[in-house]
């Protein structure tokens, strides 16, 4: 079983290094995740949301719905930290 | 119960520092759109102040400070701040979290509008990030019991 589980283990490590052969390179200027939205973001941000961070702008703003979400992630952490642990004075 | 060391030396370091990394905090806060920082980031700083305190001191110092209560009400009122600015824009007819329809209201352009509802929910993140770093401190240190010192 280990043995399986060890085989498991190494396919799936062999496929994902495989993986990132196709990836573009590190800071590539012509991969698609840089020709796409960032110099809209780049070029944009200051004049449309007065934000020098740009950031901060596509953070708060563009992506405003994300960090809403992250917000709502800690909170849930609270809340069920609370639940689990805090007990009532007797 | 649990007997902790009272050091002076510490204790006294402490409070000195504690007022400036609680300003550094909302520096990081109030200037996250104009320098790198943010309401995660000073949120995290605001929560660290307090649990030097906590391990400086003892829970119940703490809590004298800012009680259980107070602090879950913190928790949520920075995840209200910040859908409630959501929904201020709703209201004035944009769509959800759109800071340029502020400009209706503030006296400023929908452009500088839009600078302002991103500082207005970095300031309801910083809430949120500052009391669940707490909350969660203090329930995981003392077993949720929030009486006696660290264990």
């Amino acid at each position: 079983m280990k043995l399986l589980a060890l085989f498991a283990v190494c396919a799936t490590g062999v496929l994902l290094i495989y993986g990132t052969v196709d990836m573009p390179d590190w800071g590539d200027p012509h991969s698609p995740a840089s020709v796409h939205v960032s110099p809209r973001y780049i070029e944009k941000a200051m004049e449309e949301t007065a934000v020098p961070n740009i950031v901060t702008a596509v953070l708060a703003d563009y992506r405003g719905y994300d960090t809403l979400g992250e917000t709502v992630v800690i909170f849930t952490a609270a809340m069920a930290c609370i639940l689990l642990m805090r007990r009532r004075r007797k | 119960m649990i007997s902790y060391l009272e050091d002076v030396i510490l204790q006294t370091v402490c409070r000195i520092l504690i007022p400036f990394i609680q300003v550094y905090g909302l520096y990081v806060i109030a200037h996250g759109h104009h320098s790198p920082g943010g309401g995660f980031q000073g949120g995290v700083i605001l929560g660290a102040s307090f649990i030097l305190l906590c391990v400086a001191y003892d829970i119940n110092e703490a809590k004298r400070r800012m009680t259980e209560k107070v602090d879950t009400v913190f928790c949520s009122l920075g995840l209200i701040i910040y859908s409630g600015i959501g929904l201020i824009c709703l209201v004035l007819g944009g769509s959800y979290l759109n800071y340029s329809r502020l400009g209706q209201v503030l006296p400023v352009n929908p452009v500088d509008a839009r600078s302002i509802g991103i500082l207005g929910i970095e300031i309801g993140v910083g809430i949120t990030v500052m009391a669940v770093m707490i909350s969660i401190f203090l329930d995981l240190a003392s077993r949720g019991e929030h009486e006696e010192g660290l264990e």
